[in-house]
């Protein structure tokens, strides 16, 4: 990929998109979402696996909201399993889970092509570009929690809505410089759709000839009742409340601590750790959303803080070197990249 | 002479936003050539998802030279002087030369700019235009800082004339201009040269893009009635949402289809916004039955198959939808029938309305107890105008508006027939929020108009109370269209309702004063509209009963046509020379000569004349007013003006005899106020 190169040859074409691309139907819910794997790998996007914590969309990942941040270059592509608790139906909506997955792309600086290459993403899941409508409707992208907005869209096919498209402008309150593109495909809503499946739990998710053929349904129904019941009646919400509480001062104690450890001198801002805090804090606010034990204006003010919380871990990020922070010794770096998840 | 081609292609741009980016592209390039003194000819803009496109005809090939003369000191000046003078002018000390004038010898400096080629002069302009242009909400992209509405792509940059076409040398951000154009990006992706606006034109339609919005429009509209009438059923038109998937298709393509039976018991309302709002489809109506029973989606291409996998995923979408919408009406309607819609009531005691207003609940309450005073006055009854009031919201609880909020009071009118409550109150729930905007009907049943003046009411004077008033643009509770809207609900039922009464009714503790003069300003706009100058309006708000909306406009009616007569027209300049002689005589005198004039001074006839005439007048003006006859005080004081312009024409105000002309200026000042019990005709302008 040549991202760094300005659109220097303006007027000459594209390829055309998926021209010539005729792949054969997926056949599962996987094989969507190994195809997507594959896809992005080919251009050139670190596979990362999901985030280990509960976060209610892929974009919460600290590879999209701090990698978004500072100016160095980042491509990677991940799975994040996401958790909306309001939206548990018990398993029986057709189309609605508190636990669905989300696929996430994120590319920094945005590439000239990336309608382009996320169109060929749609091709090699198997969506013929010749036979079907694909339309980008305005949606501009808000988090007001993460304190992030960007501009883009929302892609449709055959008027379903099949991803969101968003070029983020600010992040934690700072500007993004360069600009990350970011793609995020709802995955049992897409697979439905190219598989022809009208109710999620119906939906193959292994081979369906594979000798134990497994359902969406098998995997995930009974989970999806038991969350309901846990997330609406009986999630403790004095505990939630409390853990509200020690997620956001932990975060804040993590940001306060001076940025030369004590123990090996060494300068390591604690950007990571305290994020968790922040995402912690995040997901105990939608489950006590969904508890129905916050008004209408408390709601405002607990966003505010959790906003507050992404906004400090914004500003500690940019303050580490993969931050662009160049003011510190350089070593730091292959400390940081021994931490895991993100690297 | 050439012509000027310019495509500015990009990524999608947002439907809402083509339209006025394309007459910002006319405006601000024709704007800048002008000012850099080229001239031009016709000038035609258009726009499409993708591209901005500007066409100018008849381009000078090159701006003017000009020269320019400027006068500057005199002979003899310091050298200071000279030199400022010089760089002021734009030339060296050395090229000043002397001249002589019919009032000396001075200093004269002359400019002599060359003129510049067009295409110097094109390149500029459209850098600083780009650069600068006024997208409602822009963005940048990858590493680049130029703005744009979404990332910009291609520049299509041509002159043309006889000779041939040649490319605009320019580049901004590492895009140059060129002369190639892009067809349909899926369609037709393949580049092609273009070398003048009837080629591009053209190759754009082979390459499957309708270049003009208006012609995309047409073929929507037609395609899409065409596309119903083969299922037998008429499309129900829509403007709004016409305008909208113009701006999102390049070759658009209407398909239609019918609605599965299991939803067609849906309420059309549900059907309509569900399919508009969520997926831009048309809606086709049975002409036969009046139901809606199929939609029309309008895609951006042609499809080998003649769209038929495009219609059948648009299909499964809408019935994946209607799904969800068949589940919360049948939720909600069981809510209703069981429940009477309690568990609504009780759900909206936790909703904030705002945080210090209190909750929706009490607010429903508020508007109930307000509906119930008003009531008599309008001729409904208290009960059933507080039943209705307190109803009003529920709906906002259930699940159908929770999904589809624009549907709020047409789903209340639904349930609460389906509870079984009188058909007043569940007409109501959906009447009172109107009139929604200049468009919408006006509630005229007495219940309905109750709940409507309350809920309206309940707003004004609670954001009142809590100074959240509007300011310049800025009006996040939309109480210009709450005053607005009592406004017409008044004027088109004929009611008379003073303001001050029914405000205090709302709330104790509101600047009455303050929030009148905002329905003062509201009446203004609203009678502009319908022709009433606003100084007319202003002639007539000091009156007595000013809080009388109703009342108020009649006598701005009343004033408007006396103003159109002549009479009237003579009236006021009668009334302005007497008042102007007064004004200036009080001025100079320190006094105000208010005292009653005595007849038994009047010197002249034409003096007692104007006695008589302000007696009668101010009779006739009396009884005139308390029948509510505004024409026919009008025309009282229309008998004013023959007597005044005589009494002018005759005597002398400022006698030499002091006691006279006391008693002139005090009958002068008696005109003013036998004028004023109809109008302050000070006020009038012009």
């Amino acid at each position: 990929m040549d991202r760094n190169d300005a659109a220097s040859d303006a007027p000459a074409s594209p390829a055309a998109p998926g021209r010539g691309v005729a792949p054969e139907k997926p056949r599962s819910f996987q094989e969507i979402v190994t195809r997507l794997q594959d896809y992005w790998a080919a251009q050139g996007c670190a596979l990362l696996q999901p985030y280990d914590m509960e976060v209610g969309a892929g974009t919460f990942h600290p590879a999209t909201t701090l990698r978004a941040l500072g100016p160095k270059p980042w491509a990677a592509a991940y799975v994040q399993p996401s958790r909306r608790p309001t939206d548990g139906r018990y398993g029986e909506n057709p189309n609605r889970l508190q636990h669905y997955y989300q696929y996430q792309v994120i590319i920094k600086p945005s590439p000239e092509n990336l309608q382009d290459l996320y169109l060929g993403s749609l091709a090699a899941i198997g969506i013929d570009l010749l036979l079907h409508d694909i339309r980008f409707v305005e949606d501009d992208w808000e988090s007001p929690t993460l304190g992030a907005w960007g501009l883009g869209w929302e892609v449709w096919c055959d008027g379903m809505e099949v991803s969101q498209f968003t070029y983020f402008q600010q992040v934690g309150g700072h500007d993004c410089r360069p600009v990350s593109g970011e793609l995020t495909y709802g995955l049992e809503r897409l697979a439905m759709y190219v598989l022809g499946i009208d109710h999620v739990m119906e939906m193959p998710f292994n081979d369906p000839d594979a000798p134990i053929a497994l359902s969406y349904g098998d995997v995930f129904r009974q989970a999806e009742a038991e969350y309901s019941r846990y997330n609406f009646d009986v999630a403790d919400t004095d505990m939630l409340l409390r853990h509200f509480e020690d997620a956001e001062a932990e975060c804040r104690r993590i940001l306060a601590q001076p940025e030369i450890d004590p123990k090996t001198g060494r300068r390591i801002v604690m950007a990571q750790p305290a994020y968790d805090q922040c995402i912690k804090a995040s997901h105990i606010f939608n489950l006590l959303d969904a508890r129905g034990v916050i008004s209408v204006t408390e709601r405002q003010a607990y966003i505010g803080r959790v906003r507050a919380l992404a906004k400090m871990c914004a500003d500690a990020f940019l303050r580490t070197a993969e931050g662009g922070f160049s003011g510190g010794e350089r070593e730091e770096r292959g400390q940081a990249g021994g931490e895991g998840a993100a690297q | 002479m050439a012509e000027l081609l310019i495509e500015l292609l990009s990524e999608e741009i947002p439907a809402r936003m083509q339209p006025r980016a394309a007459q910002d592209l006319a405006r601000l390039m024709t704007g800048g050539i002008a000012e850099r003194g080229l001239a031009h000819g016709s000038v035609h803009a258009f726009v499409t998802p993708r591209r901005l496109v500007l066409h100018i005809e008849d381009l000078a090939p090159r701006s003017p030279d000009i020269e320019e003369e400027r006068r500057g000191p005199r002979e003899g000046a310091p050298e200071k002087a000279l030199a400022g003078f010089a760089r002021s002018a734009g030339v060296a000390v050395e090229d000043l030369e002397l001249r002589e004038t019919a009032k000396g010898r001075f200093w004269f400096a002359t400019r002599r700019a060359a003129g510049r080629p067009a295409e110097e002069i094109v390149a500029e302009t459209l850098g600083e235009v780009i650069r600068s242009f006024p997208w409602p909400k822009s963005m940048r992209w990858g590493a680049h800082e130029l703005r744009w509405v979404r990332p910009l792509h291609g520049i299509l940059a041509i002159l043309t004339d006889e000779d041939g076409s040649r490319v605009v040398d320019f580049e901004i951000e590492g895009i140059r201009a060129g002369n190639l154009a892009r067809g349909h990006r899926f369609m037709a992706p393949e580049p092609f040269p273009v070398s003048g606006f009837d080629d591009y034109a053209r190759g754009l339609e082979a390459h499957k893009v309708v270049l003009d919005p208006e012609q995309r429009s047409r073929r929507i509209r037609e395609g899409a009635a065409a596309a119903g009438a083969a299922l037998g059923l008429d499309l129900v038109e829509d403007r709004g949402l016409l305008a909208e998937v113009t701006g999102l298709a390049e070759w658009p393509v209407p398909l239609a289809g019918r609605i599965e039976a299991r939803f067609l018991d849906l309420p059309p309302e549900v059907l309509q916004t569900s399919m508009r709002e969520h997926q831009k489809f048309f809606s086709l109506r049975n002409p036969q039955s009046g139901q809606i029973e199929g939609f029309v989606t309008v895609a951006d291409r042609e499809a080998p198959d003649g769209g038929a996998a495009i219609l059948a995923g648009n299909a499964r979408v809408l019935a994946a939808r209607l799904a969800d919408a068949r589940f919360f009406w049948e939720n909600d309607l069981r809510v209703a029938r069981e429940e009477k819609l309690e568990p609504w009531l009780a759900a909206l005691e936790q909703v904030t309305f705002h945080n210090r207003l209190g909750t929706v609940g009490e607010r429903a309450r508020r508007i109930a107890a307000l509906a119930a005073r008003l009531a008599p006055r309008l001729g409904a009854d208290p009960a059933l105008a507080e039943q209705a009031g307190r109803l009003a919201k529920a709906d906002l609880a259930s699940q159908m508006v929770y999904e589809f909020p624009e549907l709020q009071g047409v789903m209340g009118r639904y349930y609460l027939a389906a509870a079984g409550f009188p058909p007043e109150v569940a007409a109501a729930a959906e009447d009172h929020y109107r009139p929604q905007g200049p468009s919408d009907a006006v509630p005229l049943a007495p219940v309905s108009v109750a709940v409507a003046l309350a809920d309206k009411l309940d707003m004004l004077a609670g954001f009142w109370a809590i100074g959240e008033k509007p300011t310049g643009s800025k009006d996040p509770f939309a109480l210009r269209r709450a005053a607005l809207g009592i406004i017409r609900i008044l004027f088109e039922n004929d009611l008379r309702l003073p303001l001050r009464e029914a405000v205090a009714m709302a709330r104790s503790d509101v600047d009455i004063d303050d929030l009148l003069a905002f329905f003062h300003d509201r009446l203004k706009v609203h009678l502009r509209e319908k022709g009433i100058r606003h100084d007319v309006i202003d002639a007539v708000l000091g009156l007595p009963g000013n809080d009388d909306l109703l009342l108020l406009a009649r006598r701005a009616e009343a004033l408007a046509a006396f103003l159109a007569t002549e009479e009237g027209e003579n009236l006021v300049q009668g009334f302005r020379r007497a008042n102007n002689i007064l004004t200036a005589e009080e001025r100079r005198d320190g006094v105000s000569y208010e005292l009653d004039p005595d007849p038994k001074f009047a010197e002249t006839g034409e003096e007692r004349a104007l006695f008589a005439a302000l007696d009668a007048a101010e009779t006739q003006i009396r009884t005139a007013l308390e029948r509510e006859d505004h024409a026919g005080a009008m025309a009282a004081i229309a008998d004013l003006r023959q007597p005044i312009d005589t009494f002018f024409e005759s005597t002398v105000v400022n006698a030499e005899n002091s006691i006279i002309r006391r008693n002139r200026l005090c009958l002068l000042n008696r005109i003013r106020t036998v004028c004023g019990q109809v109008a302050d005709l000070s006020r009038l302008e012009g």
